[in-house]
């Protein structure tokens, strides 16, 4: 009997993070042992690792050489997990997200070859050579082969780091400020948007005092030198749109409390009903329809009791709504899937998509065939044909 | 010239931190099969993490303006000038290279770093020597205290806090009952603990700045110091196999097992 093949993914912390779910039984692979950092070449910036090195674990080989891989899910995950995932971060809105950052692949496909993506050992900076087989992988969530090493595009570590925050009369207000740091070419490393549920929360759950409503936090990168031009240019365009508040800090002790609300956002989410489970939503809009997503998906939350702080990477134009529900009452499951379905649409209607950076897996099937269409969905179905006939590969997700 | 014990520190102070180059501490450790040592070649070597934590107090010190200089220094082979690199990097203003090579590499230890570090404070007229508590390879948590003694300084080892009052540094030491604190008078050596700091990654800029940087190579026979070990390494091996244990039944099973085991 021929039994289907998924690998162990190390996704993002949500309600089935560190699972790996197989509905038709099956053999998991957990490629952890494989744990080597492979190949660095420091004046190209490229390393090449295999799926049991992590952000923090490459991080820390690198530490030496000034260079750091950022793109930062959360969650210290498989580096070539967060390939199969296509993986974003908090700041992506800088350096970008799994797909403009992985070089090459080497993937173990249905059959037992072993394919690279761009060629054995190879790792130009760009090419345009073939079918970008590399970004056919980023992103196939274990359907199409098995990532078993991954080149990845480095960065220097910046000189000089500054964390803001600001609140805002308006998530209109938040969003506006977005757009124009975005336009005035500031180099904005990370823009997080905290609502003033999540923010009610995090003030609750750390002791802290911020203004409860609409909060941006904000990170700048570069040279020492530039860092006060970055910083004035952005306070004053909150100022402009009614920001207030804004604080900033290089220290890295001040920076880590200016930020602490936004890091523990999960807890604190969590922490507003004990004993409940948290579940998050997932979609991405073009930036200048944000306001009206969130503004609506609030109403939508209020209108059918529901807990969802929302916390966003709003240079991203992806948002959070992190629901907090109670698993064993059946109608406020039923409310909540019903409310992801109609977020998930309200996206979509926006020209947006119905994942950011969680992925299909199982439950977007039915939505990703709303999103790219039937024509789409055809051609996917063809290259999942001709890679696993016979659909050995993580059967039942995406497509 | 007063004696070193009598001078007082003024923002002109000079801090020599010692950083020793180790087998990076992620790395599997494997014993060689003649049982001399641990497989070293080819295996990443990176700063003892209790020396970046010294580097870092240094630093902190000089952004502090609280000192003038950062001296960062290293004893062995070419390699370890990576690693004074690397402090350099991180924010020190010189280093110098202690060349011990070989043999005399393979069995440098406590006693003899001691005494070059004594020889190179008075040399550099330095106020405060920073190290780190111990190294990751040997755990010996000598040099240090060797240093002070050789010196007749006084030492604020395992320090989780250090603050410099006019001439006088107060030490938290992490101690088994807690902590404690104590109020040492410069010039002085200070052991840096895991909690003293969070040591910085350093930035690409600051590797790229930090290779102008001066690196100057001493000899420690230069100093004086004569490094031949009093000491014979007879063999090393790895920690024994852990066991498995056995599943008992019954409550009977486990008492009897327990008593065949003379454990009770």
């Amino acid at each position: 009997m021929r039994l289907p093949i998924a690998c162990f993914p190390l996704l993002v912390p949500h309600y089935n993070k560190h699972t790996t779910i197989v509905p038709i039984g099956g053999v998991c692979l957990n490629l952890r042992k494989m744990d080597q950092v492979l190949d660095l070449h420091q004046e190209d910036f490229d390393v090449t690792v295999e799926p049991g090195v992590t952000p923090k674990g490459l991080n820390s080989y690198l530490r030496d050489t000034g260079l750091w891989f950022p793109v930062d899910p959360g969650a210290d995950a498989s580096l070539c997990g967060m390939a199969a995932t296509s993986a974003s971060g908090t700041n992506a809105v800088r350096y970008g997200t799994m797909r403009g950052n992985v070089l090459n692949l080497e993937v173990v496909l249905a059959d037992g070859t072993v394919l690279h993506t761009a060629g054995k050992g190879r790792r130009p900076r760009k090419t345009s050579a073939g079918y970008n087989l590399t970004n056919l992988f980023v992103g196939s969530e274990g359907t199409l082969g098995i990532i078993t090493k991954a080149t990845l595009r480095l960065f220097g570590i910046p000189e000089s780091m500054v964390s803001a925050v600001c609140s805002f009369p308006s998530v209109q207000s938040a969003v506006d400020s977005t757009v124009q740091i975005l336009q005035a070419g500031v180099p904005i490393a990370r823009i997080e948007f905290l609502d003033d549920v999540m923010i009610n929360a995090c003030n609750r759950f750390n002791n802290l005092s911020y203004a409860v409503t609409p909060t941006l936090f904000l990170e700048f990168h570069g040279s020492s030198k530039s860092m006060e031009e970055q910083v004035s240019i952005t306070e004053e365009i909150t100022w402009d749109n009614g920001g207030s508040d804004f604080a900033w800090s290089e220290d890295e002790e001040t920076r880590g409390r200016l930020w602490k609300a936004r890091h523990d956002a999960w807890y604190a989410a969590l922490a507003l009903r004990p004993g409940c489970k948290a579940y998050s939503t997932d979609v991405c809009v073009p930036i200048s329809r944000l306001p009206q997503i969130i503004v609506e998906t609030k109403e939508d939350l209020i209108r059918n009791n529901i807990t969802g702080p929302i916390a966003g990477h709003v240079g991203d134009g992806n948002f959070h709504c992190l629901i907090v529900l109670d698993p064993n009452d059946p109608d406020e499951v039923q409310r909540v899937h019903s409310f992801t379905e109609r977020l998930a649409r309200r996206a979509l209607a926006m020209d947006g998509t119905c994942t950011g950076e969680h992925g299909i897996g199982l439950g977007k099937r039915a939505l990703l065939r709303e999103e790219v269409g039937l024509l789409a969905i055809e051609v996917m179905q063809g290259l999942k044909a001709t890679l696993d006939p016979k659909n050995l590969m993580n059967p039942g997700k995406v497509l | 010239m007063l004696p070193l014990r009598f001078r007082r520190v003024t923002m002109s102070a000079r801090v020599l931190v010692g950083v020793k180059r180790v087998i990076d501490y992620a790395v599997k450790i494997r014993v060689k099969p003649d049982r001399t040592g641990v497989v070293t070649d080819g295996v990443k070597h990176s700063m003892n993490p209790f020396c970046e934590i010294a580097v870092e107090e240094a630093v902190k010190l000089k952004e502090k303006k609280l000192v003038k200089e950062v001296v960062a220094v290293s004893c062995g082979p070419q390699q370890v000038q990576e690693t004074i690199r690397t402090a350099l990097a991180m924010g020190a203003d010189r280093g110098i290279h202690v060349e011990v090579s070989g043999k005399d590499y393979e069995t440098l230890g406590p006693l003899q770093v001691s005494k070059i570090f004594a020889a190179l404070a008075k040399k550099e007229q330095a106020d405060l020597i920073i190290l780190g508590k111990q190294a990751i390879d040997d755990d010996c948590n000598q040099t240090g205290q060797m240093t002070a003694a050789l010196l007749d300084w006084p030492q604020g080892t395992f320090a989780s806090e250090v603050t410099l009052e006019a001439d006088k540094l107060k030490v938290v030491r992490e101690i088994d009952g807690g902590l404690e604190t104590i109020k040492i008078k410069l010039p002085a050596v200070v052991t840096a603990d895991l909690r003293l700091n969070t040591p910085r990654y350093a930035t690409l800029p600051n590797i790229m700045k930090a290779k102008k940087k001066k690196i100057v190579n001493v000899k420690p026979a230069d100093l004086g110091v004569d490094v031949s070990s009093r000491l014979e390494v007879l063999k090393v091996d790895e920690p024994p196999q852990r066991q498995s244990g056995v599943k008992v039944e019954t409550v009977h099973d486990l008492v009897e097992k327990l008593k065949e085991a003379g454990r009770i």
